[in-house]
């Protein structure tokens, strides 16, 4: 192997999704399992072309990446939130301690009753259920953030006359916690994505319904063209939010 | 806070204890000390008798069980004191020029007065050429001047140091010493200088003020009259020392010890 480096990087995990495609074409093309259940890759463009046809695609992307901005807008704030609230104050800590405790072993899915009876089949049902799965991650890496500040650079704060508790969040606290904070959301973005098929799945409209219906066929080939679709998304927006946090950390050594 | 003369700072019976495992720990007993404006005064003593703890009390960082801090307000756009630690502590997601400016936010102007005060800072301390830097691209001694322009830059009347020199080395640290004796000169600000090395103490300040024992009592003052530029380790400096270090005998060994 005498590729030169760059080459080299680009060469190697193209060959590995290479391998991947050849094993995954060749098992059931032996017969070694009914091409039902596991759809060779060669039939997924011909699926995907008739699912961009019918307008199926278009509309569950649509309405999947509606409900997952959102959802994951909503539980990324309030995450950030209720994380520097309780970070900063021992007093709120000690409140929610055992609410956390009864509240965060519960799975999104078991939320799903209860999100139809409180907003129904709709989309405020999907951002709901997606809302809280991300809620989570990016509460509890946002108090761990707001915790671990340096003590020293807050007494900075308050030596130059910056003693409330909003100046020191503002000028010390928030900036010194941002790689932390971000690195729940990054754990986010993807988890997210997971919630979407759990909200979809009793009957919103998107991506997971999409699978949903198709699965009740047996079209497996159009629950692997969403598979593939949202690992699409995922790696973009994956790709797109590193560059961001690179930048915003362009501070860090 | 009470008033006191114009740029002077009055500790009156200043006392301070810290909850401990056994009780109380007493940190400082009853230190009465006077900073007259424009004076260069040092606080030497050996580790945890709380001289850094003086100047956490003058800067607000600490409050005392008994005793009072008097100073002027200071004049708008200033503070009446500022505070450069053994550490730089800079902000890491600050530029450098960012990080001067940080006290100047809290004293309401402009932006573009507040960089143009931060520019003034660095080019004082030498680093005018760094403002866009980020603090993890410095050495230890410019992240330390650019701790003291940060301290510089919001005018104080009094400048407090916490053995700012310590963690660097020998040769850095000398010519910092020397550097903060040319910016003394040409700024005349008061400046409150606590160390555990009695010859930097020897070689940086008008009067040296000893402080030992625990809970740390002020035991003896030294005045040192020689002009700068001052030899260092040689003569009346070396006589000087040696004074200062019979004042604390029976008290722990005192060069060399860390904080």
């Amino acid at each position: 192997m005498t590729l030169p480096s760059l080459g080299r990087s680009i060469a190697a995990p193209v060959f590995g999704l290479a391998v991947l495609l050849a094993i995954w074409e060749a098992i059931p093309g032996l017969g070694l399992v009914n091409p039902a259940f596991l759809p060779p890759p060669s039939t997924l463009p011909a699926a995907f072309l008739r699912e961009l046809a019918s307008g199926q695609w278009t509309l569950a992307i649509r309405n999947s990446l509606g409900h997952y901005t959102l959802g994951l807008a909503i539980g990324v704030l309030a995450g950030i939130a209720f994380g520097i609230i309780t970070g900063m104050a021992r007093f709120a800590e000690a409140v929610t301690s055992w609410v956390v405790r009864v509240l965060r072993p519960i799975p999104g899915l078991a939320w799903v009753p209860f999100a139809i009876i409180w907003f129904g089949v709709s989309p405020s049902a999907a951002v709901f259920i997606i809302a809280i799965g991300v809620f989570w991650i990016v509460y509890f890496a946002t108090h761990g953030a707001i915790r671990a500040v340096d003590r020293d650079l807050i007494e900075v704060a308050e030596a130059f006359g910056f003693r409330s508790a909003p100046e020191r969040l503002l000028k010390v606290m928030l900036p010194a916690a941002t790689p932390g904070i971000l690195v729940g959301v990054r754990t986010a973005i993807g988890q997210a994505w997971m919630a979407v098929v759990a909200a979809e799945i009793f009957g919103v409209a998107g991506l997971g319904q999409r699978m949903m219906q198709a699965s009740s066929l047996i079209a497996t080939d159009i629950v692997v063209v969403y598979m593939l679709t949202m690992a699409a998304l995922y790696g973009l927006l994956d790709t797109l939010f590193v560059r961001l946090q690179t930048w915003v950390l362009r501070w860090k050594a | 806070m009470g008033v006191a003369m114009e740029g002077m700072i009055r500790l009156k019976g200043l006392s301070l204890a810290f909850p401990g495992v056994q009780g109380l720990t007493r940190v400082l007993d009853n230190v009465d000390l006077d900073i007259a404006p424009g004076e260069f005064l040092a606080i030497v003593g050996p580790s945890g008798v709380g001289k850094s703890t003086i100047l956490r009390v003058i800067a607000g960082l600490a409050r005392p069980n008994t005793g009072t801090v008097e100073m002027a307000a200071p004049a708008p756009g200033r503070r009446a004191v500022s505070l450069v630690f053994q550490d730089a502590r800079l902000l890491p997601w600050r530029t450098v020029i960012d990080n001067v400016a940080f006290g100047l936010e809290k004293l309401s102007m402009p932006r573009a007065e507040r960089r143009r005060r931060a520019a003034e800072a660095l080019t004082l301390v030498g680093l005018g050429d760094l403002v866009d830097r980020w603090p993890h691209q410095l050495s230890g001694g410019q992240r330390q001047r650019v701790a003291l322009a940060r301290a510089l830059a919001v005018e104080p009347e009094t400048l407090l140091m916490d053995e700012p020199f310590s963690a660097l080395d020998a040769i850095t640290r000398e010519s910092l010493q020397d550097e903060l004796i040319r910016l003394r000169a040409a700024t005349g600000r008061t400046i409150l200088f606590v160390t555990h090395d009695i010859d930097e103490a020897v070689h940086l300040a008008d009067r040296v003020v000893v402080l030992a024992g625990s809970p740390g009592r002020i035991v003896a003052t030294h005045r040192i009259t020689e002009a700068h530029p001052r030899s260092r380790g040689q003569g009346r400096a070396a006589d000087q020392a040696k004074a200062i270090r019979a004042s604390l005998d029976g008290e722990v060994l005192i060069n060399g010890a860390a904080t």
